[in-house]
């Protein structure tokens, strides 16, 4: 009887996992299937003509790049600071960390054309920064503070507290602490939470429509208006008829340097972790048997 | 020199520690014994002001280490706790080098000297016997030594701030008995130049390396120290019947 039951939910847990998995698989295989036909070197390079069908899409990259650039060196170190701060407070329950964790879960689930619409008003039209890239940069950081600063301090959190007493032991200062023993300790997990930001941020396309802008040209600076590929790939899927195949070589482009993002973060991470804390990057490793 | 005068620690509203008056005589070894949860971490804790790492705890009475005030507000923690040592249950060197686990701390105290700090290292290594073992290894990570290797650095890494007392909150308990030997031994050859407590649940213990023991039990749901004096006295004559028979094995 046991073992029935054992082998049925087994059985039904396995399922589940091998169906997201082939879900995942499906959506991959059949970008890449109809995407690669228009994969090819002048696709990176040139850029888009005939409204997109043909020529390819070097400045929508830049742009990209750009937008995702100016997002991270804004939340970034906002959301460390924050989860800091936030972290520090282990023991209160209530409070103004209570109340700024509440009003971050509630903005984490704001949808994103509302944070589109909020980056127009405030940053396209009261900052006076108009459609740029500067304005889609900082309206995409307000949409992953929740995100980076929830997995930031949960990472934070996790680090053992023995070595928060061995340190405290020591008359080590709390910025030593922080700087030397709990950040290096919490970089992967910090770094884990970055790639759900980039992969959020990589995919945003209605929070961009109202900021960024559409144009298709190259920006020639922050303040110039630029098109990020995931506002490509619904322009050429919606508005441009014929323009299926560009949207699919698009959307596999964007997969791919999403996975490509996603690696080099995790290594740099754990790197940077063994560095600060004065070991190689195998010992991280390695810890986890020890 | 260790003395305290009618302390009580509480946790919020609850009392852990019920009016300690205690001494631990320099150049000593003082052994805290007494049954699980009966106040000795708290009371070893309050020494150096680890309570305040607890926002709910609170002291009163007095704690007098080296003639100083541990409650004066003037003196910060991070002074005391460079005076006195403590060592916990369970090893827990950062996660970083061997030599980077003494240096840390010590350069964060105001030695930035390469060369003193190199010889600083090899001098407290070999205080613990680690020196011959991790020699050549100085900067591979100190996760990867075994649980007793990870014990004496710990140590290590205290004596290199030079303390003059070394609080040890059960140090050998998780450890095995060859480990739990080794770092035994090195607590010995500590005595002397180091006023050294140490929390610990091993009677037998107690009695090999102590020179004074303070019992502490369960009081009305507070710790109290209910018999203290030179070790061979209190094991072959407590006074207290409870200390009695906990020795004995009949109790606790």
């Amino acid at each position: 009887m046991n073992s029935l039951t054992d082998r049925l939910v087994s059985l039904m847990i396995g399922s589940a996992a091998a169906l997201v998995a082939a879900v995942l698989g499906w959506v991959l295989l059949d970008i890449l299937y109809r995407g690669i036909g228009d994969l090819s070197w002048e696709f990176l390079a040139q850029p888009p003509e005939d409204a997109g069908r043909s020529g390819g899409i070097a400045p929508i990259i830049v742009s990209t790049m750009l937008i995702l650039m100016v997002a991270l060196i804004a939340a970034v170190p906002l959301s460390l600071s924050a989860a800091a701060a936030l972290a520090q407070q282990r023991h209160r329950r209530f409070g103004w960390a209570w109340i700024a964790s509440r009003c971050l879960d509630v903005l984490a689930a704001v949808p994103s054309v509302v944070f589109g619409l909020f980056g127009n008003a405030f940053f396209c039209v009261a900052l006076g920064m108009g459609y740029s890239i500067l304005a889609g940069g900082l309206t995409l950081a307000c949409m992953i503070l929740p995100i980076l600063i929830h997995t930031t301090e949960h990472g934070l959190r996790a680090v053992p507290a023995d070595y928060h007493y061995a340190a405290a032991s020591l008359g080590l200062s709390r910025t030593t602490t922080f700087f030397r023993i709990t950040l290096p300790a919490a970089l992967p997990a910090i770094a884990a939470g970055l790639v759900l930001g980039i992969g959020r941020a990589l995919a945003e396309t209605a929070a961009l429509i109202f900021t960024a802008g559409y144009v298709t040209r190259q920006p020639e600076s922050l303040m110039g208006s630029g098109r990020s590929m995931s506002v490509h790939i619904f322009d050429m899927a919606m508005n441009v008829p014929a323009g299926d195949g560009r949207a699919n070589a698009t959307a596999a482009l964007l997969v791919a340097m999403l996975l490509i993002i996603n690696a080099a973060a995790m290594s740099l991470a754990s790197k940077a972790s063994a560095k600060l804390s004065g070991q190689t990057a195998e010992d991280m490793n390695s810890r986890q048997y020890v | 020199m260790i003395q305290t005068q009618s302390l009580s620690v509480y946790y919020g509203d609850k009392q852990a520690v019920r009016d300690v008056t205690f001494h631990a005589p320099a150049g000593k070894i003082t052994a805290i014994v007494g049954p699980s949860g009966c106040g000795k971490s708290t009371f070893l804790s309050s020494l150096n002001r680890m309570t305040d790492l607890i926002p709910s705890a609170r002291i009163e009475g007095q704690v007098i280490v080296n003639c100083c005030d541990v409650q004066d507000r003037n003196r910060s923690p991070a002074e005391l706790r460079r005076c006195v040592g403590m060592i916990f249950q369970k090893p827990n060197p950062f996660a970083m080098s061997i030599r980077n686990n003494i240096q840390l701390a010590v350069r964060e105290h105001g030695q930035r000297d390469r060369q003193q700090l190199n010889q600083i290292t090899e001098s407290v290594l070999r205080d613990v016997g680690l020196w011959d073992e991790v020699k050549d290894r100085l900067d591979d990570s100190a996760l990867k030594l075994s649980g007793g290797q990870q014990q004496r650095l710990c140590i290590a890494r205290a004596l290199a701030l030079k303390p003059s007392i070394l609080l040890m909150d059960e140090p050998c308990s998780a450890l095995d008995p060859i480990a739990s030997a080794t770092v035994e031994a090195l607590i010995l050859s500590l005595k002397e130049r180091y006023t050294i407590l140490i929390v610990t649940h091993n009677l037998a213990q107690a009695r090999r390396i102590s020179d004074e023991v303070a019992m502490f039990w369960m009081n009305d749901g507070a710790g109290e120290i209910i018999e203290q004096g030179p070790t061979e006295t209190v094991f072959s004559k407590p006074n207290h019947p409870i200390a009695a028979a906990y020795f004995a094995g009949t109790s606790g």
